[in-house]
């Protein structure tokens, strides 16, 4: 080879060269290409059932289109105003005619509503107002409004129209950590009969880590055991874990309540067998929840368990004894380094599932056991403050992302060091 | 349509027979739901069932707890697959107001005249009066409690509670035991102070409450033993009672009465067969019916001289039950609502 | 080389206990069997005696019972019945944690989330050792296994030959009593397993330790070991070192199992002290030594290696001489391989120096073959199953 490139002109050398990167680069390209057509497929999937809607999600956690959508005029010139004195002519003049406008309209009882969330009376003041607009022939529209309400002379009323005639709102996030606004726009505390959400966070994240921490206790004997029986053995014992994923949650949760209820069969085999002589109490509180939600998730901990298991061979722990290390530390420092990715992963799946479990607490637990996403429902549901779920839905998914983040952050450190090739 | 290339042509055709087929059942069923339980049992028997032998129509049965996010988000879709929707009297006024629910056409119903007048709303009417009482199981208890303060006493009356879990009716009942008179109830729930003292009144007994959602729970949780006494529907017990659990017993004092009204969500596709339904559910006779299946009241002031004599003292419009009786201030709910139950939820879960 | 010399030199010094070879056998079974099931003998009734710094390779077939019997040897089977002792210690009921032998494991088994260095501290920091000489001697058992700059590597980051030397010095590193090998040179390429044969032999003859090696390779048992039995159905079939193996089977399976050989069918017709004289089935008469006790009558095998027939000229100073017609030759550089068909179609394979009969015959030539009686064994046909 250097003796052909030797006798070859230079020029002719660097020439091929390039000639033979670009093709290089072409075929790359066109591979790129290919691969690029096969995933996106996929992509575009993935964009519409998750990028979009939690974006959408997210959006809508800020999203205060209520008042400004009702008041467009009204909300343009209140920015504008300095806040201190009474608002000039202009305001009264463009809120009684747009008041006018959309009386009578979904538009109204909208914002209504939205402004009631924040001052519990303000819905009724919006209705009565609008009844009285527009304001009869020539009544000047700030008289009018003041004959509808009084409160329409308080500058104070039209701080707090202000306050919420914003596109965006912190409100709903700040609420979801017991935070809100005071009448001087200020983050402040939460009232305690509102104050709740850091309590529940911190609730979802206790009950979660609890119902884990049972999976992992419950779960990794077991997984250890099909790891190491022969397949006959294993694979019976595969189908008992599988079981109970052949039956919807609602009936597990069902036939929970069955057995667990003050007359059912747990609570009559206890008093049969003289265990207590009075029924135990143990669902619709933190036991039944934290049972049927182990029972329920511990299939989750066990698979990934069970497959990392599969693979390590059983000659470790052999070598470990062979070179005199006693049976369970051999356990301890050789075999569990190296089930730990199952663990981890089994652990992290368990947690966010249960980070979002909504239904078996709703039926087996009490108000107390409630974690995030019953609130979600209930805002949901209940209340239609969409805002309010939205917020605490982020709240969840950004907690959900952190441990995740930290999750790969060790597991990956870890990986990096017994992987590394 | 000569334009579509011949493969198509199948398809478009065999599309076009399905639509005409979805549209030819579609015009006369329509879907109605309601609060399930007993309830909708007597409405299959008072109004369904008569209704489909009179225009062979059929009816699609659902029912929800009076949440209104599905309505809400129906309408705003606008793919509205109910026609004819039970609710409750602050929702209903809520729902109107926010466009959720048609403005009924009186003329389409029947005279306006006939019915209560508290009955007649801008976007419903009403199908019948309901009472919450506080009812027991007499078996539990050595002594019959009379009133919601014995609710209250822990000590008279061990055991455990049920109530319906809401701010609604739970504050009121809350401040009836503490001694608040029924037509100061809504002005004292107005104050931060009304609200506060019901609360703490409340948390007299919180531990030992079970709080229950379906109108159907609380008669279970009363015969099964869970609880001893619990607000229910005068409605739910009375049919317990007719299936033979004589031990559950009903308290009428200070109970709070409301009605629960049909209503149309707007943008439905058989609004004319929603009109006809509800016509037809009005009638005086169908709503006799009704009232011999479960005791609530009729809301057609003919219907009520209908009722057999035999069932009139278990209806909530009974003299001797209106006594101490107040009605639910639905104006007070449609106002407070939100705010209230947010707070009870916050309350509940701490 | 001289480099590694040292190193192995070094260890040895540190280890000199091990060294002297003692009278005393260093491990003993007594009437060893095990079964699984309590029906099928996996091991039937293994009388076994291992010297002190001597290289014993259990060679057989799949099945046969050898690694069973390193398994009871190294704790992680138990024997049904009879007795194992390590020295004078009965270790049947000894956990292997607490036998201190040194194993090296068919894939090594190297401990993957941890570094070379970590897997050979490993066996020093359970037995406690000061970190000072926990240091020394890792240090030293990478250097006898040449890898030590490669300490702070993870086993995947070696070759499969690095990870077999690393796999070696841990085994090594705690100054075992015995080291065991589960045929730990079966993932390896031809090449690599040659010169790795080599280098572990060096290594166990340098220490002086005493080594169990498992195979069913049959030239690496050759190659490596001081004394190899052979196992077939959990019985040994002989124990011998591996001239003796080779050139003087016990019987018909060893004959088979150890090299090349060819199996002629036979009757005795007398017997002479040491030697009989045989019917083959095509009715010639031979002379051979008996391997086994035979009588007048009895059924016989007749062994003979390859290259111990003789063609032709050098056929006719042969007792035993036996005409045929060649049926296949094969060219192999250094000697023919010739297939012989002789009377009533018995086929003899022979391995012939390729310059003394290089192009003087051809195929279906009518060839002489000559075996002298000391070469061709007459075994018992039942023995050996």
């Amino acid at each position: 080879m250097s003796k052909l490139s030797a006798t070859m002109p230079a020029a002719l050398a660097s020439e091929n060269t390039v000639s033979l990167k670009r093709q290089l680069g072409r075929a790359e390209r066109m591979k790129k290409l290919k691969y690029g057509a096969l995933i996106a497929p996929l992509a575009i999937f993935l964009l519409l059932t998750f990028v979009w809607p939690i974006s959408a999600l997210l959006k809508r956690s800020v999203d205060n289109p209520e008042v400004i959508g009702a008041l467009p005029a009204t909300s343009a010139l209140l920015s504008d105003w300095n806040g201190e004195n009474a608002p000039d002519a202009l305001v009264f003049a463009a809120f009684a005619r747009e008041m006018g406008e959309i009386k009578g309209t979904p538009v109204l009882a909208g914002a209504a509503k939205r402004l009631n969330m924040e001052q519990p009376g303000f819905r009724s003041l919006m209705m009565k107002t609008a009844r009285a607009m527009p304001p009869a022939e020539g009544v000047s529209p700030r008289d009018a409004l003041i004959e509808a309400d009084e409160r329409w002379a308080d500058p104070a009323t039209w701080r707090f129209l202000a306050r919420n005639a914003t596109p965006y709102t912190g409100r709903y996030l700040l609420a979801s950590v017991d935070r809100t606004y005071d009448e001087q726009g200020q983050i402040v505390r939460a009232g305690d009969d509102q104050a709740i959400y850091v309590d529940v966070l911190k609730r979802t994240f206790g009950m979660s880590a609890i119902v884990t921490a049972f999976c992992l206790l419950l779960g990794f004997p077991l997984a250890y055991l099909m790891a190491t029986q022969p397949p006959k053995i294993a694979n019976t014992l595969m189908i008992f874990v599988l079981l109970p994923f052949w039956t919807s949650v609602l009936v597990r949760v069902a036939a929970w309540i069955v057995l667990l209820q003050t007359q059912g069969l747990v609570n009559q085999a206890l008093m049969a067998l003289g265990v207590t002589d009075h029924p135990l109490q143990l669902v619709f509180n933190s036991t039944g929840v934290y049972i049927a939600m182990v029972h329920i998730l511990l299939p989750f901990m066990i698979l990934p368990m069970y497959s990392v298991m599969k693979g390590i061979s059983p000659t470790y722990m052999r070598a470990a004894l062979s070179l005199g290390c006693p049976p369970f530390k051999s356990f301890w420092k050789i075999y569990f380094p190296q089930a730990l990715p199952g663990v981890s992963a089994g652990a992290l799946l368990v947690f966010i599932l249960c980070m979002g479990y909504y239904i078996t607490p709703a039926l087996l637990g009490s108000p107390k056991e409630q974690m995030a996403s019953y609130f979600v429902a209930f805002y949901t549901n209940q209340t239609i403050n969409w805002g309010m779920a939205a917020a605490l839905s982020a709240i969840l998914f950004v907690a959900t992302l952190i441990l995740y983040m930290v999750y790969t952050r060790l597991t990956g450190q870890q990986d990096a060091a017994s992987k590394a090739r | 349509m000569h334009r579509i290339p011949s493969k198509v042509r199948p398809l478009a055709v065999a599309g076009a027979a399905a639509m005409s087929l979805l549209a030819g059942t579609a015009h006369a069923d329509i879907t109605v739901i309601s609060f399930g339980g007993t309830n909708q049992k007597a409405q299959v028997k008072a109004f369904y069932e008569p209704y489909t032998k009179a225009t062979g129509s059929k009816i699609i049965q659902g029912e929800y707890n009076g949440e209104q996010a599905k309505i809400k988000a129906m309408v705003g879709a606008k793919n509205v697959s109910w026609d004819v929707v039970e609710v409750e009297s602050p929702e209903l006024v809520r729902g109107c107001e926010e466009g959720l629910y048609e403005k009924l056409d009186f003329a389409r119903i029947g005279p306006k005249a006939d019915f209560i007048p508290a009955a007649v709303t801008e976007c419903g009417v009403g199908i019948f009066v309901w009472s919450t009482v506080l009812a027991y199981n007499s078996d539990a208890l050595k002594a019959a409690p009379t009133s919601w303060a014995d609710f209250w006493d822990l000590k008279k009356f061990p055991g455990k509670r049920g109530m319906r879990k809401g701010a609604k009716f739970t504050l009121e009942f809350a401040l009836i035991a503490d001694g608040v008179k029924p037509e100061n109830v809504y002005k004292e729930l107005a104050t931060k102070a009304g609200v506060d003292r019901a609360f703490k009144k409340l948390d007299q007994i919180k531990p030992h409450i079970r709080w229950w959602e379906a109108g159907a729970q609380a008669p279970q949780l009363l015969a099964a033993g869970d609880v001893v006494m619990t607000s229910a529907f005068n409605g739910r017990i009375a049919t317990a009672q007719k299936e033979g659990k004589k031990n559950l017993k009903m308290v009428w004092t200070n109970n709070i009465y409301d009605f629960d009204s049909w209503a149309i969500p707007v943008g439905t596709p058989k609004k004319d067969e929603a009109y006809k339904f509800i016509a037809f559910a009005s009638k005086p006779e169908n709503q006799k019916v009704f009232a011999g299946e479960i005791p609530y009241g009729p809301t057609n002031l003919k219907g009520t001289a209908l009722v057999d004599k035999a069932i009139v003292p278990e209806l909530p419009t009974a003299p001797q039950n209106m006594k101490g009786a107040f009605a639910s201030n639905t104006q007070f709910w449609v106002e407070h609502g939100e705010d209230l139950e947010q707070r009870f939820n916050a309350w509940a879960a701490k | 080389m001289n480099m590694i010399d040292k190193n192995i030199a070094a260890l040895a010094e540190a280890d000199t206990a091990a060294t002297k070879e003692d009278a005393a056998p260093h491990v003993t079974f007594r009437k060893v069997q095990k079964t699984y099931d309590g029906e099928n003998l996996i091991v039937r009734d293994l009388n076994l005696d291992i010297r002190r710094g001597e290289f014993l390779t259990l060679l057989g077939p799949s099945g046969s019972g050898k690694t069973t019997c390193l398994m009871m040897l190294a704790g992680f089977e138990t024997p049904t019945s009879g007795e194992i002792r390590l020295g004078d210690r009965v270790i049947n009921k000894l956990p292997p944690h607490k036998r201190n032998i040194g194993m090296v494991f068919q894939n090594y088994a190297l401990f993957p989330h941890m570094t070379v260095r970590e897997n050979l501290k490993f066996p020093l920091a359970v037995r406690k050792l000061p970190a000072a000489e926990i240091d020394k001697k890792v240090d030293r058992a990478l250097n006898m296994v040449q890898l030590g700059v490669y300490g702070e590597r993870y086993p995947q980051q070696l070759s499969g030959g690095q990870q077999q030397r690393i796999a070696l010095a841990r085994a090594l590193v705690f100054d075992p009593e015995l080291v065991l090998m589960d045929e730990p040179l079966g993932a390896l390429d031809k090449q690599l397993r040659e010169h790795m044969q080599m280098e572990i032999k060096h290594i166990q003859r340098e220490l002086g330790i005493t080594v169990v090696f498992v195979t069913h390779d049959q030239s690496e048992a050759l190659t490596m070991s001081d004394r190899i039995a052979v196992f077939n159905q959990g019985v040994i079939q002989q124990l011998a070192d591996p001239a003796t193996l080779y050139e003087k089977p016990a019987n018909n399976f060893v004959a088979n199992f150890i090299g090349e050989n060819n199996a002629l069918a036979g009757i005795v017709e007398s017997v002479d002290g040491d030697y009989c004289h045989l019917r083959l089935d095509n009715k010639a008469r031979v002379q051979a030594v008996m391997g086994n006790p035979l009588k007048k009558g009895d059924k016989a095998v007749l062994s003979v290696r390859p290259e111990c027939v003789q063609l032709n000229v050098q056929s006719l100073g042969c007792a035993n001489r036996l005409g045929g017609y060649v049926t296949e030759i094969t060219y192999l550089g250094d000697h023919l391989r010739v297939r012989v068909e002789l009377a009533g179609r018995k086929e003899i394979v022979v391995k012939a120096p390729a310059a003394q009969h290089k192009h003087r015959f051809d195929l279906g030539d009518a060839i002489h073959v000559g075996i002298n009686p000391e070469q061709l064994r007459a075994l018992d046909p039942a023995l050996g199953a």
